[in-house]
């Protein structure tokens, strides 16, 4: 997947999980739970919505990287085909 | 012979005075089944779809929708016979003045929060799935149900080519601030495309739909009270509810619930500190092996935990009314949900003692996205027989809470935190949470707190039993 691909799943991703707010704008290495005030369960859709949307699981160890949406993307590049 | 009942405004909650009904699910003429959401009603809090109390036919919609009215207030009239299993007087009821029947024998699960939580028959269909097979224009006798016992489910509904001339309005999601723009900016959700997920109108929909003058009507044309019946069924809008008024609406409502509790319940507090080792590290295992669609949170543990725990300490389970305890039926747990836009709601998961750690999982996932998104039942804001609130997820350690009135208690989780912690004789590093609850003094004494806290313990120590 290329890094474009991977942030364009990325933020389509966050859009859904914080309807109200535009991630688009947020700096790329914010944490974004806090920048959109996410709780476990929003993240726990975050993530289960680039799983299904990149066909890339998403281990538990993996959660460090979705941190911010640069760090997201970088590891959808690598890990998605 | 035909027994004629109103339908009035539930008090969906301790802390509700009055409400408006944002859509009519049903028209007179129509059948309905005691069960049936046949309205949904916009509180200061939430919007939530309300069953009727009664099986017949409607006889006339007394409210149109829109307008706020006190709690009591008769919305319309059903005309039927009640179910045989229902206590109703003998007397000839259409002899009388309809205002006889306002004030039922039974109180209404609505009028006395929780602890006759509305039983609802188990139908072939849930009323959602009813409803959804109306929207789609599927006759639901002729749906084969591939659930448990033959139910109907909404997959089966889903799969039913629906007839030509079905108005196919699919319940689109609509967050809450696009309701409100909404019905501010007077345009008709049924005209707004929505672009969130599986269509889910977002305020920007709303937004662009009102510059596109999408369903450009003046805003006093969403006062629905002089439109037919069968229009008043589409509108979703919920009209004058500006989004400023409705936060402090929401504030006055927890004040008030708040207030009350602090008055009349002389709470007492514990606390006590588990470690979480051995439950993180089953449920990271449990989580390699499932989807990640089903993937559980610690949250869930420890809701299943309380819920457990109530169950075995049933005094902390139910309600203080008219200086009694009054136990609940089962363990009906409410769940302290943050709204986006502020402010605070507690609705109920069904029997959470008795699911399973992953269907409780998906509950409280469908819970917390209606409460925030969509819509919540009238069961699940008055059943509620304990509340637990969670405030993991904003860095506290722990919550000494208030109790939500007429329940005894209250179970708060703090965060999970990596600490130091002697197990047999050595320090280790552990994830550890707090948890405390705040209890009512009147119903019970801090021995049988100290109880329910050990259980707990207990339950998260032994996490393949959850």
């Amino acid at each position: 997947m290329t890094p474009q691909q991977a942030r364009e799943l990325v933020t389509s991703a966050l859009s859904q999980v914080a309807p109200d707010t535009d991630p688009a704008a947020l700096p790329q290495d914010a944490d974004i739970r806090d920048a959109l005030e996410l709780d476990s369960l929003d993240f726990l859709t975050y993530v289960q919505t680039l799983s299904e949307s990149s066909g890339c699981r998403i281990e538990e160890d993996d959660y460090p990287a979705f941190a911010t949406i640069a760090g997201g993307a970088d590891f959808l590049a690598v890990h998605a085909t | 012979m035909n027994e004629r009942a109103e339908f009035v405004m539930p008090s969906l909650g301790a802390d509700m005075e009055s409400g408006a009904v944002a859509e009519w699910l049903v028209k007179p003429g129509d059948r309905v089944r005691k069960g049936d959401v046949i309205a949904v009603i916009d509180t200061d809090k939430a919007t939530i779809e309300v069953e009727s109390f009664h099986t017949g036919t409607v006889e006339s919609l007394l409210v149109g929708t829109g307008r706020r009215v006190p709690v009591g207030t008769a919305l319309a009239v059903i005309v039927g016979i009640p179910p045989a299993a229902e206590p109703v007087s003998p007397e000839p009821a259409p002899a009388q003045p309809l205002r006889k029947r306002a004030r039922p024998r039974r109180p209404t699960p609505a009028r006395l929060p929780a602890p006759g939580a509305p039983h609802v028959p188990s139908p072939v269909a849930s009323p959602l799935v009813r409803h959804l097979a109306e929207q789609r224009g599927v006759d639901i006798a002729r749906v084969r149900g591939t659930g448990p016992q033959g139910r109907v489910t909404r997959a089966d509904v889903e799969h039913v080519e629906p007839s030509p001339q079905a108005k196919v309005s699919p319940q689109a999601k609509v967050s809450p601030l696009a309701r409100r723009l909404a019905a501010q900016f007077g345009v008709d959700l049924a005209d707004v495309h929505g672009t969130g997920r599986a269509g889910a109108i977002r305020a920007q929909d709303v937004r662009e739909a009102a510059e596109r003058g999408a369903g450009p009507r003046p805003p006093e044309a969403v006062e629905e009270a002089t439109r037919p019946p069968a229009e008043q069924a589409e509108a979703r809008a919920v009209p004058e509810a500006d989004l400023e008024r409705r936060r402090e609406a929401m504030r006055q409502a927890i004040a008030r619930a708040m207030a009350r509790s602090k008055r009349e319940i002389p709470h007492y507090y514990l606390s006590a500190t588990v470690d979480l080792t051995g439950a993180l590290a089953w449920l990271r295992e449990r989580n390699r092996d499932l989807p990640v669609s089903r993937r559980l949170l610690p949250a869930a543990l420890l809701l299943k935990a309380a819920a457990r725990a109530a169950a075995e300490v049933p005094r902390l389970n139910g309600f203080w009314i008219d200086d009694a305890f009054v136990p609940g039926k089962a363990v009906h747990l409410g769940v302290a949900i943050s709204l986006k836009g502020g402010g605070l709601i507690a609705p109920a998961l069904h029997d959470a003692a008795r699911l399973a750690i992953e269907d409780l999982m998906a509950a409280l996932k469908d819970l917390v996205s209606r409460a925030r998104t969509g819509r919540l039942r009238g069961a699940e804001m008055t059943e509620a027989t304990i509340t637990v609130t969670n405030l993991g997820d904003q860095g506290v350690e722990a919550v000494h809470g208030v109790i939500y009135p007429p329940q005894v208690a209250l179970v708060g989780f703090g965060k999970i935190l990596d600490r130091p912690w002697a197990v047999d004789g050595l320090l280790g590093v552990r994830p550890l949470v707090t948890v405390t609850l705040a209890a009512d003094h009147r119903a019970t004494d801090g021995y049988t707190g100290g109880r329910f806290l050990g259980i707990v313990d207990r339950l998260l120590n032994q996490p393949e039993t959850l």
